[in-house]
């Protein structure tokens, strides 16, 4: 999954970085208006949920390779879940609101 | 540091003892762009829950992301996102067993190291261009 995650992060954060690079001087509503488009919804919710995998993976790596205690390492290990659902949850419910309303 | 950092054995070599390369260092850059992005995606929360709750939550935002220390980071953060694309896409091509070869190694090398900078230079230019400042 970490290479399936890298595969799809790549178009989508092009995406994100595209979108943000046009709305540079965009204000509150022109931007909230383009984020509640079912289709750009669509593709955030892909972006959130594929960039929290992929890094939930990769930070799981990084733990296992340089957190040596087995006490710490778990904690780290149990961190980086809420953590990386925490980031997934808060922006999809943002991205939710933004297209529902 | 716990005592199981600190084996009764002898240790292999570690990355003091090397001659710095290209490949090595971009190996670091890779983990540590990656450990950045992720902590960064903080910010990115915090901007979508900002949007979705109101003007005022967002003007907050807008307050930090137009002062020159948040510009400083989302450059970084610009240039972080495309040097681990590039880093990622080095695995891909690794990954099908092609671009091992020493020559091969660098040139994919190079092109890690150094393209990404001017790919964030393009991506602020355009969006400086988009703000009507250029």
């Amino acid at each position: 999954m970490q290479r399936v995650t890298a595969l799809a992060n790549i178009p989508l954060t092009i995406f994100l970085v595209g979108a943000l690079v046009v709305h540079a001087g965009s204000d509150y509503t022109t931007m909230t208006g383009f984020l509640g488009n079912p289709f750009i919804g669509v593709l955030m919710l892909l972006l959130i949920f594929s960039a929290c995998y992929h890094m939930r993976l990769g930070l799981q790596v990084v733990i296992e390779d340089y957190v040596h205690g087995e006490a710490t390492k778990l904690l780290a290990l149990i961190a980086n879940q809420f953590f990386t659902l925490t980031i997934a949850v808060a922006c999809a419910l943002a991205v939710a609101k933004l297209v529902i309303g | 540091m716990s005592e199981q950092s600190k084996p009764a054995r002898p240790l292999s070599p570690h990355i003091q003892i090397y001659r710095w390369t290209l490949t090595m260092m971009l190996s670091i850059l890779h983990r540590a762009t990656g450990v950045a992005l992720y902590a960064g995606t903080a910010l990115l929360a915090w901007w979508l829950l900002a949007a979705a709750s109101g003007p005022e939550a967002y003007a907050q935002v807008q307050a930090v992301s137009s002062a020159w220390y948040g510009r400083l980071v989302l450059f970084g953060y610009t240039w972080a996102l495309f040097h681990h694309m590039f880093g990622g896409i080095r695995h891909f091509i690794w990954d099908t067993g092609r671009g091992f070869d020493l020559k091969h190694v660098e040139i994919l090398a190079r092109i890690t190291a150094f393209v990404p900078p001017f790919l964030t230079l393009g991506v602020w230019v355009a969006a400086y261009v988009y703000l009507g400042v250029l």
